[in-house]
C-alpha cells in the first residue's frame, strides 16, 4: 500500500495548484460575509418594522449568517470540482494508476479538501459574525453570550460538511455538470421551496442544509419561526449523516466502476 | 514481465476483450497490434487495474497491480495524452503524482527535460498541443524509473522528429533490460520498433510471434510478368522448372527474391515479348490487414461498391495457421495462432 502521508501530500499539491480552489474559497468567504453584512445592516435599520413576536425572538447571530444561503454554493462548487475534475480531465486514470488502492486515494482526497474547507469555514464564520454584529448596532450579540460561540463555530462546521456532502455526490455522479446542476438546484431552490410549502415543511426539516442550519441558531424558534424537532447539534448530526451517506455512496461507485 | 491469463472484458453484450492469454517479456519491445476497436486500450486499462475484467487476471512480476507498493516504480504507462488536469501546470501535474509514490521532486524536472518540456513546465497543460500532451504522458510513465513501460499509441500526434525520438527511447529502454509494451494500429511502425508481436482483432488473440518470424512468414517476394504470349511464356517457365502462377488480371507471378534476371533471360531465349517484368514485395501491412480482415469491425465502405466490405470479410483466411476460428468455434480460448 502506498504510504498514507505520501498520498495526503499528493492530494494537497493537487488542491493547491489549481486556481479554482482559490476563487471558490475566496468567493465563499466574501459572499457569506458581504451578504451577511448587508442583511445585518438592513435588519438594524428596519428593526422597528418587525412584529412583536419577531423582536422577542430576534437572533442577531443567525441574522449575520443569512449570507450563507449564497456562500454555501461556493463551497458546493469547491467540493464538486475537487472530485469531478479528476473525471472530466481523465486525470483519474493517471491518479489511480499511481495510487491503485481506492480507499487510500479517496480518503486522502476527502481529508485534504475537508481540512481546507474547515479552515476557510471557520475563518469565514468568525469574520462574518463580527462584521455582522458591528452593523447590527444596538441589536447585536456578543461572542461571550450564551451559545453564540457554539453558533459561530457551528457555521464554520456547516460550510465544511456542505463541502463533504458535495464531494460525495460528485464521486457518485462523476460529472461536473451533473453534480453542480443537481446540487445548485437543490440548495438554492428545491430545499427552500420544500421548506416554504406547509405540506412538505415537516419533511424538508430533515434535508441536509435545513437541519444543519439549526447549529447557527442561538434563540430557539428564531425570528418567530417554528420550533424545530431537534436541537442545534441534533440538526447538525442529521446533516453529518447525509454527508456520510453521500461519501460512502461515492466510495462504493469508485470501488465498483471502471475508471 | 506481465502475464495475462484469460483476460476478458464484456461491455453489455459486446466482448471487447476475449480470453487474452499472453506474456510480455523483459529486455525487448513487444508490439501490441490491432485495428481500431480491437480492444488494445481496454486491455491496457485492465493491466493497470483501472477497469475490472469480466474474467481472467493480469499479473505484474507475479503480483496483482493493486498489491504493488508505489506502482510507478514498477510500471509506467502512457494511456492517453489527455489524462492530466488541464488547469494545472505540467510540473505540478507530475509533482502530485510523484509525491504519491515518494518520488523526489528533482525527478520531475529530470523527466520533463528528457521529454523536452522544460521550457513549458510552468504552463497549464490544457494549452498543450497533442504532441506536447503525449510527451507529458511519456514523462509521467518515466517518473518512477520503472522496469516495465507501457505506451498506448505513443506516436499519435508526434511530428517526424518526435516519432524518431520515441522509437529511440523505446529501443534504449528495452536495451537496458526493461519490459516495453507498445500498442499501435500501424504494422509499418511495429516493423521498425518491435522485437515481438502480439496481434489482436475483435478482442481475440490472432498472433503471438517474434517480429522476425512474422516477417519471414509474411513478406513474400516475387516477380510480376505481363506478356502478350502467355502460353509460350508459361511453357518455357514450366520447362525451366519455375513455379508460375497466373493471376486474375492475366499477369504471372514467379516466386523468389531475385528472379527478374533469370526470367528476363528465359523470355529472351524463347523470344517471348514481355510488357512488364517487375520485382514485387508483399508488404507486412498487407499481411496484417489480411490477418485481421475478418476481425475488422469498422470497415470503410466503398461508396461505389457497398458489397466490397462484405466480400472482403468473407474471403478465405489467407494465413491458415493464424486465421481466426470459424464462428462455431469461438470462445475456445486463444490456443491457436501462436506460431513463432
Ligand atoms: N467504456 C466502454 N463502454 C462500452 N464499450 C466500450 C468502452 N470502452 C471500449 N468499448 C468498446 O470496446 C471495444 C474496444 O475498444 P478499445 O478502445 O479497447 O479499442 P482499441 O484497440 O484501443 O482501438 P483504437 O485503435 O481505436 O484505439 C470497442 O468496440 C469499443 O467501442
Ligand atoms: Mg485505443
Amino acid at each position: 500500500m502506498a504510504a498514507p502521508s505520501a498520498v495526503l501530500k499528493s492530494e494537497w499539491t493537487k488542491v493547491r495548484t489549481v486556481s479554482s480552489t482559490m476563487w471558490t474559497l475566496a468567493a465563499a468567504l466574501v459572499l457569506t460575509a458581504a451578504v451577511g453584512a448587508l442583511l445585518s445592516g438592513v435588519m438594524n435599520a428596519t428593526y422597528d418594522d418587525l412584529s412583536r413576536a419577531e423582536q422577542l425572538t430576534f437572533d442577531p447571530t443567525l441574522v449575520s449568517f443569512f449570507g450563507m444561503m449564497l456562500g454555501q454554493l461556493a463551497m458546493v462548487v469547491f467540493g464538486v470540482l475537487v472530485v469531478s475534475t479528476e473525471y472530466s480531465s481523465g486525470m483519474i486514470r493517471t491518479s489511480l494508476a499511481a495510487v491503485p488502492q481506492r480507499a487510500a486515494f479517496y480518503v486522502s482526497k476527502v481529508v485534504v479538501a475537508t481540512l481546507l474547507a474547515l479552515v476557510v469555514g471557520l475563518l469565514t464564520s468568525f469574520v462574518t459574525f463580527f462584521v455582522g454584529q458591528a452593523l447590527l448596532g444596538d441589536h447585536s450579540a456578543s461572542i461571550t453570550d450564551d451559545n453564540v460561540l457554539r453558533a459561530v463555530i457551528g457555521a464554520g462546521l456547516y460550510m465544511t460538511v456542505i463541502t463533504m456532502f458535495s464531494m460525495g455526490v460528485a464521486a457518485m455522479l462523476r460529472s461536473t455538470v451533473l453534480s453542480l446542476g443537481l446540487l445548485m438546484a437543490f440548495f438554492f431552490l428545491i430545499s427552500s421551496i420544500l421548506a416554504g410549502v406547509p405540506a412538505t415543511r415537516d419533511v424538508a426539516r430533515y434535508l441536509p442544509d435545513q437541519a444543519g442550519s439549526a447549529v447557527m441558531q442561538v434563540v430557539p424558534g428564531a425570528l418567530d419561526s417554528d420550533k424545530l424537532p431537534y436541537g442545534p447539534w441534533g440538526g447538525f448530526g442529521i446533516m453529518c449523516a447525509w454527508a456520510a451517506a453521500a461519501l460512502i455512496g461515492g466510495y462504493a461507485v469508485l470501488k465498483k466502476r471502471d475508471a | 514481465m506481465i502475464e495475462l491469463e484469460g483476460l476478458t472484458k464484456r461491455y453489455g453484450d459486446k466482448l471487447a476483450v476475449d480470453h487474452l492469454t499472453f506474456q510480455v517479456r523483459p529486455g525487448m519491445i513487444t508490439g501490441f497490434l490491432g485495428p481500431n476497436g480491437a480492444g488494445k486500450s481496454t486491455t491496457m486499462r485492465m493491466m493497470l487495474d483501472l477497469d475490472n475484467p469480466t474474467a481472467g487476471s493480469v499479473r505484474i512480476d507475479g503480483k496483482h497491480y493493486r498489491d504493488l507498493q508505489e506502482p510507478l516504480k514498477y510500471i509506467g504507462a502512457l494511456l492517453d495524452a489527455k489524462n492530466m488536469h488541464g488547469g494545472r501546470s505540467a510540473y505540478h501535474n507530475l509533482l502530485c503524482l510523484a509525491q504519491s509514490n515518494r518520488i523526489p521532486a528533482s525527478r520531475v524536472a529530470e523527466v520533463l527535460d528528457t521529454v523536452g518540456l522544460t521550457a513549458v513546465a510552468k504552463k497549464k497543460s490544457k494549452g498543450f498541443s497533442l504532441g506536447m500532451g503525449q510527451r507529458l504522458g511519456i514523462a509521467y510513465a518515466l517518473l518512477g524509473d520503472p522496469e516495465i513501460l507501457m505506451f498506448d499509441e505513443p506516436v499519435n500526434g508526434l511530428d517526424p522528429e518526435g516519432i524518431h525520438w520515441i522509437r529511440n527511447l523505446m529501443k534504449s529502454l528495452a536495451a537496458q533490460g526493461r519490459t516495453v509494451f507498445v500498442s499501435s494500429h500501424l504494422m509499418s511502425e511495429m516493423a521498425l520498433t518491435a522485437d515481438h508481436l502480439i496481434v489482436i482483432g475483435q478482442g481475440k488473440l490472432l498472433a503471438d510471434t517474434s517480429m522476425a518470424g512474422f516477417i519471414r512468414e509474411n513478406s513474400r517476394s516475387y516477380v510480376r510478368v505481363r506478356t502478350p504470349q502467355p502460353e509460350q511464356f508459361k511453357d518455357a517457365a514450366s520447362a525451366a522448372g519455375l513455379s508460375v502462377s497466373l493471376r486474375e488480371d492475366g499477369s504471372f507471378e514467379i516466386e523468389g527474391a531475385d528472379m527478374a534476371e533469370p526470367v528476363g533471360e528465359l523470355a529472351a531465349q524463347h523470344r517471348v515479348t514481355l510488357h512488364q517484368l517487375s520485382p514485387q514485395q508483399a508488404s507486412l501491412e498487407e499481411a496484417f490487414m489480411q490477418m485481421t480482415a475478418q476481425a475488422v469491425e469498422y470497415h470503410a465502405h466503398n461508396l461505389n461498391d457497398p458489397g466490397a466490405a462484405a466480400a472482403a470479410a468473407q474471403a478465405d483466411p489467407p494465413l491458415a495457421q493464424n486465421a481466426p476460428p470459424a464462428p462455431g468455434q469461438q470462445g475456445q480460448g486463444p490456443q491457436w495462432g501462436k506460431g513463432d
